[in-house]
């Protein structure tokens, strides 16, 4: 088994929330609550595309203690394979899926004094649950929260309504408003963490900044929403299986594992992890490694890859699975 | 099935027992005629009936008076109990998952009612009934750890996790094999583990920690550790030294029998959900050696191990002192024959 056991639920309501993102409310379908959860935790949710399966990674955004539902919230991304453009299309209220156990890489560090976050557009779904958790506890935090208008940012309205503009500040790159993030991260108190999520730009440049400004690496977080990033097509020999299974252009070689009936490890299915680690036997070509997981000697090295993000070009690639 | 709960003791006059039941149940931690140190983890799942993984907190004949054993230490002692403030959804998240466990498994001895936050937890054994609300301290004894850890066989740590490490943040430790959770306390992983030997060296740590810091919710693992003891005592803590140590040299070939015990922990991890920290349980089982060659074939085992030992884990696990006397007081009960696969009686 993997990628935690497994959770039957029903779609119980969709709400479109700005342009392109909808909220789905998930309850289980035998009615019993859900799993606490904490706050950061995503779930992997398995679609059922018209005989397709698909299998995506989406942050919870509910309150943590709230054991009668889930919520996540989606962004319809343009050239979608499929995930995203599947929940937002064809997905209706009471259909049916399956989730995971919630798994949580992107946890608050629970003694930190203040919490700074810092998200871009859909990054905003860990921190829903965060600031939840933060406010239930008495927790100081602040949320910068960086959106394309206000036409496609979420939930902005209800969080300055909800913890005030003192806790909440808004950025609308529309408006010329940019983020400021040097600034932000200068002089403040000991035992203050920051955290990001939102585009990989954001990400780089927030954790940069840190660094510039002398912030000690555990006091820095991040979440990144990566997804398989396509290539050309190519073989992957399988020697335990003792197959060869065909990854297409917009395939992951854990997809195409996977279809072939092979039950290999997973968690985050997006490179952040570690479960999905694969021990490289022969390789004629270049492994384009995509995860934040492997150290770069790691990835120097070309024994290992890690299959849920990472892709290959080269003539022969053999891997331990 | 009712459980009869001994009455004994882990101290002074050693009344400890195991009834011929509760010896066919004994995990005898050896799958083979060897032993060394390595990654031997498997999932926590439920298991067969009459052995201890019939419930996955389980709870034996010996539950009542190692309840008030540890009650006895913590009174001499009250730092084998200790918390640091940030581990408090970690409490909570424990309390829920000892209760859930030992009701779900013992529904004659434990029930627990919940009714929105306002919970109702019977322990019959220890004649508790208590009614408090859930995530508000003020409505239990003690903090909610130490309180459901009081009723808890075995020893238990909670580890936060960040920075790609565990820290031992909260700790409820009487019954330990020479450690000191005083000492522990806000260690990582490699910092605690600093004094075992050869360990390291073989990457033993490195890939239980990786392991570790990915274990999901709802797949506890479990894995056995095992030391040996003078006389049936739980409380071998560094603190009480002077109090256990000399019964080392007490050993002579006409005690073996009743004085030397196999200690084996039944070690099992838990990802906890509010907190994101894991809670390691460290039960412990105690059987003398008159008990264990009972069972023919962990007499045999038993013996080859020890024989067989390296150095260095004699040394280490204190053995050093009686180890000659136990091997040929156990050899007779070893007639060389092959032994089965795997732990259990034949
Ligand atoms: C831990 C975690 C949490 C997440 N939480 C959320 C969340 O809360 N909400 C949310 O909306 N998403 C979240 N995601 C992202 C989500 O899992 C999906 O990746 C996302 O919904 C897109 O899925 P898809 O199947 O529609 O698109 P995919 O096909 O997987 O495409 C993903 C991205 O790749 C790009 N792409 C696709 N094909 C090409 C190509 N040929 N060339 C170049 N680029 C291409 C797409 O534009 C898109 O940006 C999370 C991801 C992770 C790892
Ligand atoms: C987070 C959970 C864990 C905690 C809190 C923990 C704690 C400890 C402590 C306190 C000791 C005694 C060290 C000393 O001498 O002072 C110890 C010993 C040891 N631990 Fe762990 N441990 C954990 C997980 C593991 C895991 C997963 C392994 C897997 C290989 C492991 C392997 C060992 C070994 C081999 C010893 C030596 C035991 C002996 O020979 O008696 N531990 N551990
Ligand atoms: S599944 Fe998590 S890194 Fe691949």
């Amino acid at each position: 088994m993997s990628g935690g056991l497994a959770i039957a639920v029903r779609v119980s309501r969709i709400d479109t929330v700005a342009a392109n993102i909808k909220r789905f409310r998930l309850v289980r379908h035998d009615g019993e609550p859900l799993p606490v959860f904490s706050a950061g935790a995503h779930v992997i949710v398995t679609m059922d595309d018209d005989g397709h399966r698909r299998r995506n990674p989406y942050s919870l955004m509910s309150a943590p203690h709230d054991t009668s539902g889930y919520d996540i919230s989606v962004l319809r991304v343009a050239e979608s394979r499929g995930g995203s453009a599947f929940l937002h299309e064809k997905l209706r209220e009471g259909d049916a899926l399956t989730i995971s156990h919630p798994v949580n890489l992107f946890h608050a560090d629970k003694r930190g004094r203040k919490h700074i976050l810092l998200a871009g557009g859909i990054g905003i779904t860990p921190f829903l649950a965060m600031m939840a958790e933060f406010d239930r506890a008495n927790v100081a935090f602040e949320l910068h929260y960086a959106m394309r208008s206000r036409e496609h940012g979420a939930y902005w309205q209800e969080l300055v309504e909800r913890y005030g503009a003192h806790r909440v500040k808004l950025y609308f790159s529309a408006e010329n408003d940019v983020l400021p993030v040097a600034s932000l991260l200068h002089n403040q108190p000991l035992g203050t963490h920051a955290y990001v999520c939102g585009p990989d730009r954001m990400t780089d440049f927030v954790l940069r900044t840190a660094r510039e400004c002398g912030w000690p690496k555990s006091n820095v977080h991040s979440e990144r929403f990566l997804a398989p990033i396509s290539g050309k097509a190519f073989d992957a020999e399988l020697l335990r299986s003792g197959i060869v299974v065909r990854v297409g252009d917009h395939e992951s070689i854990l997809e195409a594992v996977e279809a072939a009936g092979i039950d290999a490890p997973y968690m985050c299915r997006g490179g952040a992890c570690g479960q999905c680690e694969t021990a490289v036997v022969a390789c004629n070509g270049v492994l384009a490694h995509h995860d934040v997981y492997l150290s770069e000697e790691e990835k120097a090295s070309g024994r290992k890859v890690m299959i849920c993000v990472s892709r290959f070009d080269g003539t022969k690639l053999s891997l331990d699975l | 099935m009712a459980i009869v709960f001994r009455q004994e003791t882990f101290r002074d006059d050693f009344t400890y027992r195991n009834s011929p039941g509760n010896i066919r149940r004994f995990p005898f931690p050896f799958d083979r005629d060897e032993y060394m140190y390595s990654v031997n983890m498997e999932p926590h799942v439920r298991g067969q009936a009459g052995t201890v993984y019939e419930s996955l907190i389980d709870v034996d004949e010996h539950y009542v008076a190692e309840m008030q054993d540890r009650a006895l230490v913590l009174k001499e002692d009250p730092l084998r109990y200790q918390a640091l403030p940030h581990m408090m959804a970690a409490q909570w998240d424990t309390l829920e998952l000892l209760m859930e466990e030992q009701a779900a498994g013992y529904p004659e001895h434990f029930t627990l009612i919940r009714n929105g936050d306002r919970w109702r937890w019977i322990n019959r054994p220890l004649g508790i009934d208590d009614t408090f609300t859930f995530g508000d301290r003020s409505t239990l004894p003690y903090d909610p750890f130490e309180y459901i850890t009081r009723q808890a066989q075995g020893d238990f740590c909670i580890v936060d996790q960040r920075d790609g490490n565990l820290w031992m943040d909260a700790g409820m430790v009487t019954t330990q094999a020479d450690w000191s959770l005083d000492f522990d306390i806000g260690m990582n992983f490699m910092e605690w583990h600093g004094p075992v030997p050869l360990a390291h060296q073989i990457g033993v740590f490195d890939r239980a920690l990786k392991f570790l810091l990915k274990l999901q919710l709802g797949k506890p693992t479990r894995r056995f550790n095992w030391t040996m003891t003078i006389n049936p005592r739980l409380d071998t803590s560094p603190e009480n030294y002077h109090k256990w140590g000399p019964d080392r040299t007490t050993v002579t070939p006409d005690n073996v029998g009743e004085k030397v015990h196999l200690r084996v922990e039944l070690q099992s991890l838990w990802r906890l959900p509010r907190s994101n920290a894991i809670l390691f349980v460290i039960r412990c089982y105690l059987i003398s050696m008159n008990e264990l060659v009972t069972v023919p074939k962990w007499a045999r085992r038993l013996h080859r191990v020890l024989k067989t030992l390296p150095p260095e884990l004699v040394d280490y696990k204190g053995l050093t002192r009686y180890r000659d006397n136990t091997i040929a007081w156990l050899s007779k009960h070893d007639d060389g024959a092959p032994t089965s696969p795997g732990i259990f009686p034949d």
